[in-house]
Order: C-alpha cells, then sequence, then structure tokens
C-alpha cells in the first residue's frame, strides 16, 4: 500500500475511534479533568484502549526494526526532560482545560460544531506564533 | 453540562486510536502526533501528501460519524474564552513538541520519558485550570 493510502486509512480509524470515544465531546473531555466535580473517567480508559494496542504494536515494530515500506523507525526517543517541554505542556493543559480541544479531536469536529473552525484557526495562530519565538530544538 | 461514564466505547475508540497508530509507524515509521502532522503539512512540501490524506480521512471519518449518530454540537461557547484557548493549545503542543496522541499515545507505548513527563504536565495543568475555572472563578460552565 502507498504512503498516502495508509496515512488514509490510518486518518479514517483514528477519526471513528475518536467520535467513537466520545472525546469528540469536549464536554466529556472537560469532565475527565473535573476530578472533583462532575468527574466522568471515560478518558483513561480511552488512552488505556488505545496504549493496550499501541505499546505491543511499537514493540513488535521495535523488533522488527523497520516499517513495511522499508523507512526506518525514528530514533530511540531522547531522555531528557527540559523547562521546554514541559512549560510548552502545561501550557497546551491550560487550553486543553479552558476550551475541552486537543488538536485531534478539534480537527474531527471541524464540519461538526461550528466553534471547531474558530479554535482551529486560532490553534494555527498560536504555532505560528510558537515557530516565531522559539529556536529549533 | 454533565456526561456519563462509557467504558466499553471509551475502550473500544480508544483501541481504535491505538490501531490507526500502529498502522501509521508500520506503515512508513511515522508517529501519529495531530500537532506535528498539522503543522508539517502546513509548512513543509516534503511529504504534504501523505499527512494531508492522514488529516483528510480523520476529519472525514469523525464527521461522518457524529452526523450518522446525530451527536449534539456544543454552541454558546465565549468566543474570548475559545480563541484563548484556542492559541495556547497552539504554542504548547509546538513548544512542548507534541499532544495527547502524540505525546500520549504514541510516546508513551515507545516508553519515552519526556512524553511521560509531558502527559503528566499537560494533564496536572488542565486539571488545576478546570478547577480554577469551574470551582473557583465559576467562570465557565
Amino acid at each position: 500500500m502507498s504512503r498516502w493510502a495508509t496515512a488514509l486509512l490510518a486518518g479514517l480509524l483514528f477519526g471513528c475511534g475518536l467520535a467513537l470515544s466520545g472525546m469528540t465531546d469536549p464536554d466529556k473531555v472537560l469532565n475527565f479533568l473535573d476530578v472533583g466535580g462532575r468527574w466522568d473517567p471515560t478518558l483513561a480508559l480511552v488512552l488505556g484502549g488505545a496504549l493496550a494496542i499501541s505499546l505491543p504494536g511499537f514493540a513488535w515494530l521495535q523488533r522488527r526494526g523497520r516499517a513495511f515500506d522499508g523507512s526506518a523507525l525514528p530514533p530511540s526517543p531522547a531522555a531528557r526532560v527540559d523547562a521546554r517541554l514541559l512549560g510548552g505542556s502545561a501550557l497546551f493543559g491550560i487550553g486543553w482545560g479552558i476550551a475541552g480541544y486537543c488538536p485531534g479531536p478539534a480537527l474531527a469536529n471541524l464540519a461538526h460544531a461550528d466553534e471547531a473552525l474558530v479554535f482551529v484557526l486560532a490553534l494555527v495562530a498560536g504555532s505560528q506564533l510558537a515557530r516565531l519565538a522559539i529556536r529549533p530544538a | 453540562m454533565a456526561t456519563d461514564f462509557t467504558p466499553v466505547t471509551g475502550l473500544l475508540g480508544g483501541a481504535l486510536i491505538g490501531l490507526a497508530a500502529v498502522l501509521l509507524y508500520a506503515g512508513s515509521g511515522r508517529i501519529a502526533g495531530i500537532s506535528g502532522i498539522l503543522n508539517a503539512a502546513l509548512e513543509q512540501g516534503d511529504g504534504r501528501r501523505w499527512r494531508l490524506a492522514f488529516l483528510f480521512g480523520l476529519v472525514v471519518a469523525a464527521s461522518a460519524w457524529l452526523a450518522f449518530t446525530g451527536a449534539p454540537a456544543r454552541s454558546g461557547f465565549p468566543l474570548p474564552w475559545l480563541l484563548a484557548a484556542g492559541v495556547l493549545v497552539g504554542f504548547g503542543t509546538r513548544v512542548g513538541s507534541g499532544c495527547t496522541s502524540g505525546h500520549g499515545v504514541c510516546g508513551l507505548a515507545r516508553l519515552s520519558r519526556r512524553s511521560l513527563a509531558a502527559v503528566l504536565a499537560f494533564m496536572a495543568s488542565g486539571i488545576a485550570t478546570v478547577f480554577v475555572l469551574r470551582h473557583v472563578l465559576g467562570a465557565l460552565p
């Protein structure tokens, strides 16, 4: 299968997974983060269900050494945890906790919720701002 | 708004997301991180075709699913908060090199310490944000 066809199939599966899991509903995400309030633990099971497949799947590919189209797998992840990683992730978490959208569910809502397009445009603007503000790692 | 705990569809939907990540990694050695794929699709000519194909598939499948099931869409969320949230998510995922999919689904599966740290950081700040907005300020529903 060509690279773009594989990517298309992966995107279709990803989109189905987001919608089936309910993660396209920003209230469900906000309620997951509302541990002391209207807590809805579903997101933890979504991550658990994903890792139940991706952990063994990635380990199998790591042992195999190459992707099926012959591409090299990305190098082992760096171990260094730095302020940029933590600070950026913390800022992302604040935005996530305000509106209940991370990038995947925001894109998944583009044709569904009117607010999603506004959010995605703001996301792209924020990303471009970061690109200007930081030097490449 | 209150939502129901839906463990079965949560697990099954999560499994589909995991399968999508494994398929992309197995097929071409790529990480299914949405923020990274979106950024690169907008900025790099090289590899734009597969990235757009992935994003197109994601949007089409989710849209069709949501339309078919008649899921309600949120409306009336305050615009200034929506804009601020979008900018923070875009800025933070670029600076922190990933989002829920890249660090959460793929990074944790690659046993990355950085991804574990990132996931803990955005979960903690997300929980703190919702706590402050809902229970301290009462600013958002």
